[in-house]
């Protein structure tokens, strides 16, 4: 809402600067968004006259002017402004004048003829952005008079941001009692009239949607003067307020929406067929806007309709067939309420916004529209003439908003607010907001007006109270602290504990979009089904992500466009899936998505950083995998965990691993598959791991094992053993057959090659035992080892190696 | 007994003279060795009369002790050239960069969120998250945002279909706590929230963190202390504040809360849009009809809440100047927040 300070002022006039009033209005929530002046800086202009003017000799668009600005003698103007023209009146910039960015008027000769001034347009004042010609002055306005004074041009316009809930500020009457209250002064309500009518005509109303449109009225005015202009004062008003004056009917509803809150709208009554009709839309029916523009309704629409077609969509915007034009004599002047829930979304639904849907979104007050269509026509009378019908109004008051009185404790007010406000400053605030107040024992009864739709129970009324006190001027203190330590078990780990072990080991953490490129999906989560918005920002972002590894793989692709030769990313966030059991009696389809807390890793690169230790060898699996597995074992549960060879679309199938906690598969570990890489066109080993989250943060509280005094033994082992038999396939059958003295098994060789039979691989590892109370024997540490030996010979074709 | 003389300065000389371990060995050997010069004259001792022989066994077992003393001076100094020797020898460049010293770093939005979550853990706030695909009800409803509310059109909502949307704010988690539990309660909800709006200053998706204390005796003006003391330990400075009225449908009162502005000091910049005062954060008293959708008795409990987006309180206190930089992953760009 825009509005200028001087209208503002004109309605109540505190004595604060314009600082101070932009700075108060901001602090009791109606935010100022800007301020400007309504014109340019500028001097020395006056009204003007052009007395005669003829061709200029030599130049066929210039013309010579002479000018009457209010001097003894007549000045010559050099003009080229189409629209100039004997007679004009219009503003002159005298030499000697400087006008917006310090443009200097000075004496000049224009092809040969000399120019003592300047004739100007509106936009050389800084009125407008664009003008067509000369600014053209009423034929009474006073010669010689300063135009800053006569079009009162001291003056800024101030746009203030309105919270939805605050639609009774649409107008400078709810602006100006806020400034009121806020200044604790009074306010000048501008005087409205009952117009009498002068002739019987009435054009018939029926409402059908009752609920929708609770009251509307309108009046016949016939025979008014379709050459007639707007005032300037209206003009300017209009422009101050942002609104274009556009012909004399349509500015009077514009300026006394702006003034009441009122949308109006005006209908050529001689388009009109029988009586208005405000109906809910057929489905399907069409209309053509104002600005030609065709919609299709639908039968939630509410319609201002006459007995053959929709004429308006009710409270949005006029059709363009009744609109009032140039060559209208009869009119059909509108003003209504309708229900804010009717019109909510009504527009944007069309694709529309309007002044008049915003108004009645939010509510309009349902008692304005008798005083509004009085003002209206007043000012119409003033400026067209025509002779005025009586007003029809069709009510159906059980449809208006029902105000209940609301309980105001005094008690209350301090529990919200922290401090307990006199009373005579609750009941003045309130009162010349208003409220009707009665006194009670425990505080007020309260009746809100009906133009505050946001005050409807007590914290509204305390809201108010606070707001117009000053939220700064409120106490300030800290809530009483209550004991209340949670407890967290010890096998629960912190997200960021795994985080930062990643960050140790040289990850950076990255948070990519949750919605991604379709064509990212099929690369990285092939044959799955994504779930799809209704309405992505873009097609790149249009299915919620099925793996963490569809935005890494992004960010390592924008990292490698960009010379990084080694990337180490993680990310933590959820991965969302559809659900095949199409619930029920479930509310939404939320409940059909399952959404999982992962927690992902990108790996590319060297091993290390390049540095002169040498060479840096690139990753491979074992790099990525002992990442993983750190953090698989940060709770201490890392013997719950395997690695086994895994089959997955995504992955390399020799380098890929499913990792199991107790059976159940948790995630996926390896290298990218080739083929993928070759697509994303990135040269260099990308590797992969994926692990639902919330495995990782329950591990297992230490368990102590008391500590053997006496002394281990070790014995190393070489086999052979066919390439297929994986490594831990070995391991678990010597650690079931060494029995319960194996303290420890390390693997601390693997080879192939020469010496080394082909199909074949040889493995050496460290076998530590124990006994927890003795020495072991050397035969008892023998008969250990040879039966290790005969298990894996036997059933795993094992061969020693010498 | 001359003798005695001349073979010890002969072999003191000769100690002397010695260069390494093995010459000294040889010398040791030679002098003090079973088959040893000095050994020798101890031996002759028994040529000599009784009353002589005390005397000379005294002389010669002194000059035993005395080369045996040169020996063993000769021999620690040799070690401690050898030992210099060696220390000099190994000498490395210090300054050379370590091996694997690299660490890597959360990602600036996950820092920043860390940071308000460490104030407010202080407070007793516990940290609870939530589902990021929500429904209207508890997204909307539950916070007294019916449908065609003009309060949704604030929202630019993602739709999957007519109820299922992905969540404008972490509001809908505290109502699921609320529903679930029993008042008194002090949470903080951090997370990822979506808006359907992309330009220089929105990004489809961004973090909040909000937060929630109900509680019988809490009022407007413990709203005010809280977010006042979080807002100057989170930029670390004693920056003015204040509260402007604004609507929120699920507060009531509601309160828009500025600080002043942290690149210019509240003279006016760029940032500030000429001002002076940058807007952070958004609050109010829990609205009544938000308690009865959750069940919480609204005579008895009172409480407040506020929420804060993550990324612009990032790039007002490391004066990141373009938000999308938050989510192109770039290593140039996180790496600075290591």
């Amino acid at each position: 809402m825009q509005f200028s300070e001087k209208w503002l002022r004109e309605w109540v006039n505190p004595s604060i600067s314009t600082e101070a009033l932009v700075e108060q209005l901001t602090m009791a929530g109606l935010e100022v968004d800007g301020t400007e002046p309504v014109a340019g800086q500028f001097n020395n202009v006056v009204v003007a006259e052009i007395e005669s003017i003829e061709q200029h000799p030599d130049a066929d668009k210039l013309r010579v002017c002479q000018v009457n600005v209010g001097d003894d003698e007549l000045v010559t103007i050099v003009c080229g402004a189409p629209n100039a023209r004997q007679g004009l009146r219009i503003p002159c910039a005298k030499v000697g004048a400087v006008l917006p960015g310090d443009f200097k008027i000075k004496k000049a000769k224009l092809r040969g003829v000399p120019s003592f001034g300047m004739l100007c347009g509106a936009s050389e004042l800084g009125l407008e952005e664009k003008s067509p010609g000369l600014m053209e002055l009423p034929s009474d306005a006073p010669i010689g008079t300063d135009i800053r004074e006569y079009l009162d041009l001291d003056d800024i316009s101030i746009d203030v941001d309105l919270t939805p809930n605050r639609g009774d500020c649409l107008g400078l009457v709810g602006l100006s009692r806020e400034v009121g209250v806020l200044n604790r002064v009074d306010v000048t309500q501008v005087h409205i009239d009952e117009v009498v009518g002068t002739i019987e005509e009435v054009f018939p109303v029926d409402v059908t949607a009752k609920a929708q449109c609770p009251r509307y009225l309108c009046r016949v005015i016939k025979g008014i003067n379709g050459k007639a202009e707007t005032p300037l004062w209206m003009v300017e008003r209009l422009r101050r307020s942002g609104v274009r004056s556009i012909d004399p009917v349509v500015d009077v509803t514009n300026y006394v929406l702006l003034e009441q809150g009122q949308p109006m709208h005006a209908f050529d009554l001689s388009t009109l067929d029988g009586g208005i009709l405000v109906r809910m839309a057929k489905q399907g029916e069409k209309i053509t806007l104002l600005g030609d523009q065709e919609i299709t309704l639908n039968d939630d629409t509410l319609v201002i309709a006459d007995s053959s077609k929709a004429l308006a969509v009710a409270g949005v915007m006029g059709g363009l067939a009744s609109s009032v034009t140039s060559a209208t004599n009869d009119i059909l002047l509108e003003s209504a309420f309708f229900e804010p829930v009717a019109i909510a979304g009504k527009a944007r639904g069309y694709g529309l916004h309007t002044d008049s849907s915003h108004r009645f979104e939010r509510g309009v007050d349902f008692e304005l529209q008798r005083k509004a269509i009085e003002r209206a026509t007043a000012l119409l009378l003033d400026i067209v003439g025509g002779d005025v019908g009586p007003v029809v109004e069709a009510l159906s008051p059980e449809n208006l908003p029902h105000i209940e009185p609301i309980q105001l404790r005094r008690d209350q007010i301090e529990r919200v607010l922290g401090f307990s406000m006199p009373d005579a400053d609750v009941e003045d605030i309130l009162g010349r907001l208003g409220m009707d107040i009665v006194t009670t024992d425990a505080g007020w009864h309260i009746v809100p007006p009906a133009y505050r739709f946001d005050v409807r129970i007590e914290v509204d009324l305390i809201e108010e109270l606070g707001r117009i006190w000053g939220y700064n001027k409120l106490p300030i203190r800290l809530p009483a602290m209550g004991f209340s330590a949670q407890a967290t078990p010890e096998n629960e780990i912190n997200i960021d504990t795994l985080k930062q072990r990643l960050v140790a080991r040289d990850y950076q953490e990255a948070i990519t979009y949750s919605f991604v490129d379709k064509d990212i999906h099929e690369l990285m989560a092939p044959g799955e089904k994504a779930i799809e918005l209704a309405n992505p920002i873009s097609a790149d972002m249009s299915q919620m992500r099925l793996t963490l590894w569809a935005g890494l793989i992004k960010a390592a692709q924008h990292n490698i466009n960009r010379q990084q030769t080694r990337l180490r990313l993680f990310e933590s966030g959820l991965i969302f899936k559809p659900l095949n059991n199409a619930g029920e009696g479930s509310k939404s389809a939320a409940d059909n998505i399952e959404q999982t807390k992962m927690l992902a890793g990108l790996v590319y690169g060297g091993v290390q950083n390049e540095s002169w230790h040498g060479k840096v060898a690139s990753v491979d699996f074992f790099d990525v995998k002992g990442d993983l597995e750190a953090l698989l074992a940060t709770g201490g549960a890392e013997a719950e965990y395997e690695f086994l060879p895994t089959e997955h679309p995504v992955l390399h199938p020799g380098q890929s691993a499913v990792v199991r906690r107790n059976g159940n598969d948790i995630g996926y570990i390896g290298a990218l598959h080739p083929a993928i890489q070759n697509k994303l066109g990135i040269s260099g080993q990308i590797y992969l791991f994926q692990v639902k989250l919330a495995e990782l943060l329950t591990g297992k509280a230490p368990e102590f094992k008391e500590l053997s005094k006496f002394p281990e033994v070790r014995r190393d082992l070489a086999v052979i053993v066919e390439e297929k038999i994986s490594a831990q396939t070995i391991l678990e059958n010597v650690r079931q057959t060494a029995g319960e003295w194996l303290t420890s098994v390390v693997l601390f060789d693997v080879y192939q090659g020469t010496n080394v039979e082909e199909g074949h691989k040889s493995i050496a590892f460290g076998l530590t035992l124990q006994h927890p109370a003795r020495t072991l024997k050397d035969d008892e540490v023998n008969e250990i080892v040879d039966n290790v030996v005969t298990s894996l010979k036997d059933k795993l074709n094992v061969i020693l190696r010498e | 007994m001359e003798d005695l003389q001349k073979l010890v300065d002969q072999a003191q000389q000769a100690i002397n003279a010695a260069n390494d371990d093995q010459s000294l060995d040889q010398l040791r050997v030679q002098y003090l060795g079973k088959k040893g010069e000095i050994t020798s004259l101890l031996k002759s001792l028994g040529k000599l009369s009784a009353e002589e022989r005390p005397a000379a066994g005294a002389k010669i077992n002194k000059a035993k002790v005395a080369l045996q003393d040169v020996i063993q001076t000769k021999k620690d100094a040799l070690a401690a050239v050898a030992l210099n020797a060696q220390l000099e020898n190994e000498r490395v460049d210090v300054t050379l960069p370590g091996r694997e010293g690299s660490v890597g770093g959360l990602h600036p939005v996950t820092r920043t969120m860390k940071r308000i979550e460490a104030f407010f853990a202080k407070a007793g706030f516990s940290v609870v998250e939530g589902p990021e695909i929500e429904d209207d009800y508890h997204n909307f409803e539950a916070l007294n945002i019916p449908a065609h509310h003009p309060a949704r059109a604030m929202h630019d909502t993602f739709y999957f279909d007519a109820h299922t949307l992905l969540r404008t704010h972490t509001s809908p988690v505290q109502v699921r706590v609320m529903e679930s539990g029993e008042a008194p309660f002090r949470i903080i909800c951090p997370g990822r929230v979506y808006r359907c709006d992309s330009d220089l200053t929105h990004t489809p998706m961004f973090h909040q963190v909000e937060g929630l204390l109900v509680d019988e005796t809490s009022t407007f003006a413990d709203l005010k202390g809280v977010i006042e003391l979080f807002l100057r330990e989170f930029f670390e400075k004693e920056l003015p504040v204040r509260f402007r009225p604004s609507y929120f449908p699920f507060t009531e009162p509601s309160a828009e809360v500025d600080i002043e502005c942290v690149m210019c000091s509240g003279k006016g910049c760029r940032v500030c849009g000429h001002t002076g005062w940058l807007e952070v954060l958004g609050c109010g008293m829990v609205h009544p009809a938000v308690f009865e959708h959750s069940g919480v008795d609204i005579e008895r409990f009172k409480g407040f809440a506020f929420g804060m987006g993550v990324e612009r309180l990032a790039m007002l206190r490391y004066g990141v100047n373009d938000l999308r930089l938050f989510f192109e992953n770039d290593v140039k760009f996180l790496s600075q927040f290591n």
